[in-house]
C-alpha cells in the first residue's frame, strides 16, 4: 500500500453491503475528490470484519479508529473532522457496554481483544478483488518457497508436524492426508476443496471465500505440488453468488500472475483449478457425496474405505479438505510448524473460527486459539446474552453436534474435549439459547433438517430419523409417554451405530444430548404436559385469575368448544382437557383475567 | 431464449460429452430457464449418451434442479433454526399474504415462486430469504413488503 497518507477501509462482506456500504464507498470517494485528497487517501473495500452486530464499518489506518454503524451520511463529517482535522467523531465509535466508554482501536474492544486471526488474517483488511493487496500481505509467498526451496515431502512433513487438524467437522490430521494421497501412485491426482457449508449455524467458509480468496487457492496449489496434482477442483454452493463472484476474479488474477495455470514462477509445476456448484443438497458436504455430484451423479455418499485419497474424483487420488483448513496453509508454511504448535492445546493446534448467532449480544465471526473456554467465547467475546437474559445452552456442531449448558462453560474447546463432553466441533457454528428456548423443540428442528436432507439411501437414516422426528413432535405436542423416551434413546444409538455416512451417525446427537443435560424437561412435557420455555404450543395453559375474573361470560360465548364454565357474575374456569389453545378467550377479556401458561 | 441445443453442445465443447459435464449442463439450462422440462432431459440424455431415467434420477435429487415451471424470481425463505429463532415465520407469512399463494406455489403470472430452504449461511443476520441469487438479512415485514414490491415494479 505504497504512498498513500491514510487508507479508509470499508467492509464490503454481503452484510454491511445489505446495509448500504457500496454508498458509504461511493460517497467517500467523491468526498475526497471535492476536497482534492483522492491522491493522499486511498478508500479500500474489504471483506468482513466479522464484528457484523455493528456494521456498516468503516477503520481509518494507521490509527486504526474503528468506526461502527457508518451511514451514507456520515462520511462528510468522517472527512471533515477526522481526516483532514484528525479529530475522531466520538459519536460513531464503539461504546463498551459494560462502562458506556468510547473505544476507537479496535484492539481494546471486547470482541477482538480475545482474538487471533490466522484463518481470518486478511479479512477485513484487503480488498479481496485486488491481488496486489493480498500480496503485500504475503499472500503467494509461501508458494513461491515451497517451489524453489522445498521438496513436496518436506511440505508435507511441515504440515504434519504443525498438527493442523481438518476444520470442515472430522478433525484429521491434514498433513497425513495429504501424505496419503502423495504415496498414492497415479498419472492424474485431484485437489478438492469443499466449499460446501451446510451445517446450520455456520458461515466462516463463505466469509473466508469473500474475505480472502486467494489464500484459498494459494493452499489448493501448495498441496498439488505436494501430493503431486495438477489440477483443484472447488465445489461451492449455489447459495453463494458473492463467493462464487470473488472466486472468480481471484482465480483469473492469480493466473495473470502466473500462481496458477502452466509452469508457476518457472518451476514447471502447473496448477489449474476449475469451479463446480453444489445445488442446494446438504449431503453434498460428505466428501464421497460431493465426489459423486462432481461426477454429474446423485450425490450420495457412498462406504469408506476406499478413501478419496486412493478412490476420489473419477476413480483418481483425491485430496479434500475444508476452505478454513486450506486458509491456514500458507501461514503455517512461511511461519513454520513450531510456530503454529504453540498456539491452542496439545492434540489441536492453531485458532478455530468460530460463528456466533442466536440469541448473543455480537453475533458474528470470530476466531480464537484452540482452548478458549466457552464461557470466554460467549460471554466476553460474544458480550453475553441478549436483553439481559440467562444463559441456557449453546449448540455446537450443527445437526451433528449436541448443546452444552452452564457446566460446561469452562471446558477448553478443542476437537476432543467437545466430543469428550458429548457435542462436536463440527464447522464451528454456535447458536446460544436463553431461558425461552425450548431444549425439545431445539432437539426436533435439527431432527426436521436431518429428515430433510438425508439422501435416502440408507435405511437406518432415512427411516430412523424420520420415527425420531415423529416422537419428537409428538411429545412437544404432549402426548408423549415414558417408553417413548426409552424409544427416542434406543433408536437413536441404533441409527448412529448402522448409518452409512457422518449424516446418520451423528444425526441423533442433538437429541442424545438434550436427553442428558436436559432430562427434566423431557420429563415435564411427558409427564406435567408443560413446556417451561413456553414454546411448545399444544402445552400452553390457558388459566384464568379468580381474583381478577368478574364473571362477564364473555369468555365462555366466544369459546367454540365450550371450555369455559362459570355462573354469571361469578369467577369463571377453563376446562383444560377441553381447551385447544385457539386464543380466543385470551383476546376477547377485557379484565386481563387470563394468563398464558 | 437461447437454445437448449447450444447451451448442451458449448458445456460438451469445454468439458466433453461425459458423465460430468451432467450437473454443469443441468446448471446451465435451469440458469437460463428456470426449470427442466421432459424434452431438455431428453436432449441431455442423448448428448451424454445416459439413459433419461438417469439423467431424471440425479436432477430430481438436487433441490436447485427444478424439474416443474418456476416463476421468474424464486424466493427462498431460509427455515433454520437460527432464522427460525429470528421470527421467519411471519416472513413467510408476510410473503403468502403479498404473493397470494402457498410453499411451493408460482403466481398465476408465474412471476414469484415462494419456497423455504434450509440454511444460507446467514444466521447472524436472520431472517434471510435468498430472491434468485439476491440475498436479503434481517427482513422484516416492511422490509419484505418493499423488496417484493421493488420486483413486481421491475
Ligand atoms: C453430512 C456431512 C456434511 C458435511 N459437510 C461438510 C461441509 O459442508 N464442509 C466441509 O468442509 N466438510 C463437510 N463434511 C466433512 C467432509 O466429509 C470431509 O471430512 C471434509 O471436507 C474434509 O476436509 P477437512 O479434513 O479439511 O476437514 C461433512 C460431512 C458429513 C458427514
Ligand atoms: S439459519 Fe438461516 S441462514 Fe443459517
Amino acid at each position: 500500500m505504497a504512498n498513500y497518507k491514510m487508507h479508509i477501509l470499508v467492509c464490503g462482506g454481503t452484510g454491511c453491503r445489505a446495509s448500504q456500504s457500496e454508498m458509504i464507498l461511493d460517497n467517500l470517494k467523491t468526498e475526497l475528490e471535492t476536497k482534492g485528497l483522492s491522491d493522499e487517501i486511498q478508500v479500500i473495500q474489504t471483506g468482513c470484519f466479522g464484528f457484523c452486530e455493528k456494521g456498516p464499518i468503516v477503520k481509518i489506518m494507521p490509527d486504526n479508529t474503528f468506526y461502527v454503524e457508518v451511514t451514507p451520511e456520515d462520511v462528510k463529517e468522517i472527512i471533515d473532522e477526522h481526516i483532514i482535522k484528525g479529530r475522531r467523531v466520538n459519536r460513531l465509535l464503539y461504546v463498551n457496554p459494560d462502562n458506556q466508554e468510547h473505544i476507537a482501536d479496535s484492539k481494546h474492544m471486547g470482541f477482538y481483544k480475545k482474538q487471533l486471526r490466522i484463518a481470518l488474517r486478511n479479512c477485513g483488511f484487503i480488498d479481496p478483488e485486488n491481488i496486489d493487496e493480498a500480496i503485500a500481505k504475503d499472500a503467494y509467498q509461501a508458494l513461491g518457497k515451497a517451489l524453489v526451496e522445498m521438496s513436496p515431502d518436506q511440505v508435507i512433513a511441515v504440515m504434519k508436524d504443525s498438527g493442523l487438524r481438518g476444520r470442515g467437522g472430522g478433525g484429521f490430521p491434514a498433513g497425513l492426508k495429504w501424505e496419503f494421497a502423495a504415496k498414492n501412485a497415479s498419472d492424474q491426482k485431484y485437489v478438492v476443496c469443499n466449499a460446501d457449508e451446510g451445517d446450520p449455524g455456520a458461515f466462516m467458509d463463505r466469509s473466508i471465500l469473500e474475505g480472502d480468496p486467494h489464500s484459498v487457492l494459494e493452499a489448493m496449489a501448495l498441496c498439488g505440488y505436494s501430493t503431486g496434482a495438477n489440477k483443484g477442483l472447488i465445489y461451492i454452493r449455489a447459495e453463494y453468488p458473492l463467493a462464487i463472484e470473488r472466486l472468480k476474479i481471484a482465480m483469473k488474477q492469480a493466473e495473470e500472475y502466473g500462481f496458477l495455470g502452466k509452469d508457476i514462477l518457472g518451476s514447471g509445476f502447473d496448477f489449474e483449478i476449475e469451479l463446480r456448484y453444489g445445488a442446494g443438497a446438504f449431503v453434498c458436504g460428505e466428501e464421497t457425496a460431493l465426489i459423486h455430484s462432481m461426477e454429474g451423479e446423485r450425490g450420495e455418499p457412498t462406504v469408506k474405505p476406499p478413501f478419496p485419497a486412493e478412490s476420489g474424483y473419477l476413480k483418481k487420488p483425491t485430496n479434500v479438505n475444508n476452505v478454513e483448513t486450506f486458509a491456514n496453509v500458507p501461514v503455517i508454511l512461511l511461519k513454520g510448524a513450531e510456530w503454529y504448535k504453540s498456539i491452542g492445546t496439545e492434540k489441536s493446534s492453531g485458532t478455530k473460527v468460530f460463528a456466533l448467532a442466536g440469541k448473543i449480544n455480537n453475533v458474528g465471526l470470530i476466531e480464537v486459539p484452540m482452548g478458549t473456554t466457552l464461557r470466554e467465547v460467549i460471554f466476553e467475546i460474544g458480550g453475553g446474552i441478549k436483553d439481559g437474559k440467562k444463559f441456557k445452552a449453546v449448540q455446537t456442531g450443527g445437526p451433528s453436534g449436541g448443546c452444552l449448558t452452564e457446566k460446561h462453560l469452562d471446558t477448553p474447546i478443542d476437537f476432543d474435549n467437545l466430543i469428550a463432553v458429548g457435542s462436536m466441533m463440527g464447522s464451528g457454528g454456535m447458536i446460544v439459547m436463553d431461558e425461552d428456548d425450548c431444549m425439545v423443540s431445539m432437539a426436533k428442528f435439527y431432527l426436521e433438517f436431518t429428515v430433510e436432507e438425508s439422501c435416502g439411501k440408507c435405511s437406518p437414516c432415512r427411516i430412523g430419523n424420520k420415527r425420531l422426528y415423529e416422537l419428537l413432535t409428538k411429545i412437544t405436542e404432549g402426548k408423549g409417554t415414558m417408553e417413548d423416551l426409552d424409544l427416542l434413546r434406543n433408536l437413536s444409538e441404533v441409527i448412529k451405530d448402522t448409518s452409512l455416512c457422518g449424516l446418520g451417525q451423528t444425526s441423533p446427537n442433538p437429541v442424545l444430548s438434550t436427553m442428558s443435560n436436559f432430562w427434566d424437561e423431557y420429563i415435564e412435557h411427558v409427564t406435567d404436559k408443560k413446556c417451561s420455555a413456553g414454546q411448545c404450543a399444544a402445552l400452553k395453559q390457558y388459566i384464568i385469575d379468580p381474583e381478577a375474573c368478574v364473571g362477564c361470560t364473555a369468555c365462555a360465548r366466544v369459546c367454540p368448544v365450550n371450555a369455559i364454565s362459570g355462573e354469571r357474575k361469578m369467577p369463571h374456569e377453563i376446562n383444560q382437557d377441553i381447551c385447544i389453545k385457539c386464543n380466543a378467550c385470551f383476546e376477547k377479556c377485557k379484565f386481563n383475567a387470563i394468563s398464558i401458561n | 431464449m437461447t437454445d437448449v441445443k447450444e447451451l448442451i453442445q458449448a458445456k460438451v465443447k469445454c468439458i466433453g460429452a461425459k458423465r460430468e459435464a451432467l450437473m454443469p449442463i443441468l446448471q446451465a439450462i435451469v440458469e437460463e430457464k428456470n426449470y427442466l422440462n421432459e424434452e431438455d432431459m431428453i436432449q441431455v440424455a442423448e448428448a451424454l449418451d445416459l439413459s433419461t431415467a438417469d439423467v431424471y434420477g440425479t436432477a430430481t435429487f438436487y433441490t436447485f434442479l427444478d424439474t416443474v415451471p418456476r416463476g421468474k424470481y424464486v424466493i427462498r425463505v431460509c427455515k433454520t433454526i437460527s432464522c427460525h429463532m429470528a421470527g421467519k415465520d411471519e416472513i413467510v407469512d408476510t410473503l403468502k399474504d403479498l404473493l397470494k399463494v402457498d410453499l411451493g406455489e408460482t403466481t398465476p403470472d408465474k412471476n414469484f415462486t415462494l419456497m423455504q430452504a434450509n440454511c444460507m449461511g446467514w444466521c447472524h443476520k436472520g431472517p434471510v430469504m435468498l430472491v434468485n441469487d439476491d440475498i436479503y438479512t434481517e427482513l422484516t415485514k416492511d422490509k419484505v413488503i418493499k423488496i417484493i414490491h421493488d420486483y413486481m415494479g421491475s
